[in-house]
């Protein structure tokens, strides 16, 4: 009777029920219920997420969903953002631009992170995609102006160009140009990450002016501070507004014009850039502070004083991302001040000093764990730590889901008691049930891997530099925590007994990548030999691993699980371990 | 479920395991070499690690003992290996810690510390405070024209992206003493430069900041586009001048067809060694390895522009 019930909805009925449930999660969960719920959920999946581009063809995604408009594709791993993965690697998104032009001419939305771009990518997106919408490039690079060029002058209907800390070849400023006199779709853009060469301030002023649906714009640092009032009049409905460079002579009229224009902005609810800020123009956003949820300072190397007058004037700031010149102080007055806060980010202003050029320390983190009772995410840059602190930090804190902090020399040890960090981090890990990310550092012994198998059974990101003393540490995380997606490990004592012995462990996450370890390559080729599923990359640039003795540690290891088999546009340093002799060429 | 005793989990004991290496089905035999484990910058050396020999021993020693039962699961369909989910199953494999081991693993991850801290740093925790002051005084602090070589920068640390590393680089922060000298090295850890190569399917990235000299830097780059070399020409290039052969970087790769040139701050393209190398680290803004016969006329302006410029 109940088998019955389900079948009598027609499938447009499910589809319509189907159309609701957005995350992957859930859409994976649905389309494993039966056949005809994997049918049915297939062909109206619009959004496709693929968090590893190695883990499965074009074809195979094309295959499966034939009718989808968004797609988001990873490539690299998150060590790459530290220049961990040497160029070339991989991560090319043009053989899947490629595919789905033939496939897909009706795709609207392509969002990359950590892939190569090239030009030719671009002018493919812009020759083959007629209504495309929204192009978000994260931390990728391979382009120029030239290939934006292309998608400004084709994509009648871009709502979203979003190039955020992508690496882009500034040939020419003018490509802003090409996008037609006609063009009025765009809501969101920003180009922050665009060098400091001159832009072409009246080809984006008037882009500006008859964008009138425009919500985002992120300038880059070579707008200067007094062109920011042009093209702001002509956009008071901003939400979301990065500034150039904020420096400039300091004259009246600049300043009263920025002002003017700044408190027209009704809507302005997010501000960034302030590159190069002089504190003397900071009190024109203060009429907009009022409203402010997110305000990104960390560019902004002004001191103590004038962040703490800023901060004071935002009580409802929900994200704040900063400097270390805020020091313990000026964390303090954000911690009464910001009730609201959710997430902070203190980055080091001075990362490869030898003696501390601030005041922040532990402390700081200290206050705003204390006062913000709906702080989730936190990364912090200090140079010390106790593990009174961390205890401190996890009891009043319990809600944190992302807690990343780099004390800045490696295994930094509690410098109250001179011990390790171990329990401290282990009092996050216990009190903070719900963590999805955690990333440790300071002195570490396998201990505080112990807690972290046992207690973060949330877990699914954990970042590792310079910790631990033996394969026990990484047993204690691969076998404990259970939902470990991505493992980046750097520096540390582990070997191949924990990565063998825990082998199955690998398939269920999405990557395993270990650096300057000691996984000997004897079992990097087991790996490869024994888990079919698995793409286990040896990446040395000292030359061919078999032209070292076996039980040599290999330099660099990335292991992904892949139904797509070992990849072939691999650079000549990186081997992958398959099936036939463990050794494959390029 | 069996519990093999070769899975002793204590790598450093010190049972031989001579069935084990007699039948493991690998090759000939592993090795007792020293391994090299470089976890310093390319041209930098790694400090010895005297500790290592005898994990390398232990850990050959149970590589050969995991893999028999790492197959022996796999064939035999035992479960110990794939218990990723429950820790129970693998729980047999791994004995209690030793207490003594802490200092023991502290010695082997301190040893390749050496390129962070120190070299011969102690690894006592209370010696990590007192160190700075030593690695302040052979910094850049207060001193800007000393390339900061002493303090032996790790790759990717700390863990920050370029873009910001190169953005607090180019634009130090602002002090008001009015000296710009001495303060605009701090901050400027590391300086990121794409290097590309004629021919080359990719562009590589360098950091300037890690090496103290022209030879440095083209050993460096040698090293990295080794393998790109398609071939080397028997010639030495076409010579723009005489007098300028020593500023051409010629020597790299090998005296073939190729010069090293760079873009400067104002988007000239000048040949790389003609101006101290202070100078030239910070004018780069990338770097390229063209082919001679390209490079002709580049020379003579770099001249100019030095006595322009000083």
């Amino acid at each position: 009777m109940h088998k019955k019930m389900a079948f009598s909805f027609p499938d447009e009925v499910l589809e319509h029920v189907f159309s609701f449930i957005q995350s992957d999660k859930d859409r994976n969960a649905v389309s494993m219920v039966c056949k005809s719920w994997y049918e049915i959920e297939r062909w109206c999946r619009r959004k496709v997420f693929v968090g590893n581009c190695y883990a499965v063809s074009p074809r195979m995604v094309i295959r499966r969903f034939p009718e989808f408009r968004s797609i988001e594709l990873k490539g690299k791993p998150h060590f790459a953002d530290f220049n961990l993965v040497p160029d070339g690697w991989g991560g090319y998104v043009f053989p899947w631009i490629a595919e789905m032009a033939g496939a897909y001419p009706w795709l609207e939305e392509i969002r990359l992170k950590r892939m190569v771009v090239t030009d030719e990518s671009l002018e493919l997106i812009a020759k083959s995609f007629k209504n495309f919408k929204v192009l978000v490039l994260s931390s990728c690079e391979g382009f120029s102006t030239d290939g934006l060029a292309a998608i400004a002058a084709s994509c009648k209907n871009l709502k979203e160009l979003d190039l955020r800390d992508c690496e882009v070849d500034d040939l020419s400023a003018h490509w802003l140009s090409h996008f037609p006199e006609t063009y009025t779709s765009l809501v969101s853009l920003n180009i922050s990450c665009l060098g400091s060469d001159e832009a072409s301030f009246s080809a984006l002023e008037r882009l500006v002016h008859r964008c009138t649906n425009l919500k985002t714009l992120r300038l880059n640092r070579a707008v200067p501070l007094d062109k920011i009032a042009n093209i702001l009049r002509h956009a008071p409905q901003l939400v979301e507004f990065g500034t150039g460079t904020y420096t400039a002579d300091v004259r009246p009229d600049v300043y009263s014009d920025l002002a003017g224009v700044l408190s027209s902005c009704k809507e302005l609810k997010s501000l960034s850039g302030f590159w190069d800020v002089i504190p003397d123009y900071l009190p024109a956003i203060y009429p907009v502070c009022s409203k402010l949820t997110s305000l990104n300072l960390s560019y902004a190397t002004i001191q103590s004083p004038d962040l703490i007058k800023l901060v004071s004037h935002c009580p409802n700031l929900q994200r704040l991302l900063v400097l270390d010149y805020i020091e313990d102080s000026g964390l303090e007055v954000l911690a009464s001040s910001c009730k609201d806060l959710q997430e902070l980010r203190v980055f080091p202003s001075d990362p490869f000093g030898a003696e501390p050029n601030v005041s922040l320390t532990e402390q700081g983190l200290v206050a705003v764990s204390l006062g913000c009772p709906k702080l989730q995410s936190v990364l912090y840059f200090c140079r010390r730590m106790s593990n009174e602190a961390l205890v401190t930090i996890a009891r009043s804190r319990p809600n944190f889901t992302r807690f990343r902090l780099c004390i800045i020399e490696p295994k930094t040890a509690d410098y109250l008691t001179l011990e390790p960090l171990d329990v401290g981090f282990g009092a996050i890990v216990q009190y903070c049930k719900d963590l999805r990310r955690l990333s440790l550092s300071g002195l570490l012994t396998d201990r505080v891997f112990e807690y972290i198998g046992t207690y973060a059974k949330k877990l699914e990101m954990l970042s590792v530099a310079f910790a631990g003393d033996s394969d026990l540490g990484l047993h204690h995380v691969l076998s404990g925590c259970e939902s470990l997606r991505k493992l980046e490990i750097r520096d540390c004592p582990f070997g191949d007994k924990a990565l063998l012995a825990n082998a199955a462990k690998l398939e269920t996450m999405r990557s395993l990548w270990m650096s300057s370890c000691a996984v000997s390559f004897a079992a990097c080729k087991l790996l490869g030999q024994k888990m079919p599923r698995l793409n286990v990359e040896v990446i040395d640039e000292r030359g061919p691993p078999d032209s070292r003795p076996e039980n040599c540690p290999v330099d660099k290891l990335y292991i992904y699980r892949s139904i797509a088999g070992p990849r072939f546009d691999m650079p000549p340093f990186v081997w992958t371990m398959d099936e036939d002799s463990g050794l494959r060429l390029s | 479920m069996s519990k093999p005793i070769e899975h002793d989990y204590i790598g450093l004991s010190e049972q031989q395991l001579p069935s084990m290496e007699k039948s493991s089905d690998k090759k000939d035999g592993l090795h007792l070499k020293d391994t090299e484990l470089r976890l310093g910058l390319p041209g930098s050396e790694s400090p010895e690690r005297e500790d290592h020999d005898q994990n390398v021993l232990s850990l050959k020693s149970f590589v050969s003992g995991a893999k028999r039962g790492f197959s022996d699961a796999l064939d035999g369909g035992g479960n110990w290996v794939f218990s990723g989910g429950s820790g129970g199953g693998t729980e047999g494999l791994f004995s209690p810690r030793r207490g003594g081991k802490n200092n023991g693993g502290k010695d082997l991850s301190g040893s390749d510390s050496g390129s962070v801290l120190k070299d011969g740093a102690a690894q006592k925790p209370s010696v990590v405070q007192e160190k700075k002051p030593q690695v302040a005084a052979t910094s850049s602090h207060g001193n800007g024209n000393i390339a900061p070589a002493s303090k032996a920068q790790v790759v990717g640390w700390p863990p920050i992206r370029s873009f910001r590393k190169n953005t607090l680089a180019a634009h130090p922060p602002k002090n008001d003493d009015g000296d710009g000298n001495a303060e605009a090295k701090l901050g400027s850890g590391c300086l990121y430069v794409k290097v590309s190569m004629d021919g080359a399917p990719y562009l590589r990235k360098v950091d300037l900041k890690i090496y103290g000299s022209y030879k440095d830097l083209s050993s460096a780059l040698e090293k990295m586009f080794s393998c790109f070399t398609i071939g080397q020409c028997g010639s030495h290039g076409v010579s723009s001048g005489d007098g300028l052969t020593e500023s051409r970087l010629i020597d790299l790769l090998h005296g073939s067809e190729y010069v090293l040139t760079y873009e400067d701050k104002d988007g000239d393209w000048m040949l790389v060694g003609d101006v101290p190398w202070e100078m030239f680290t910070d004018w780069c803004k990338r770097l390229r390895i063209m082919k001679s016969t390209e490079a002709i006329g580049l020379a003579p302006r770099a001249m100019e522009k030095c006595k322009n410029r000083t």
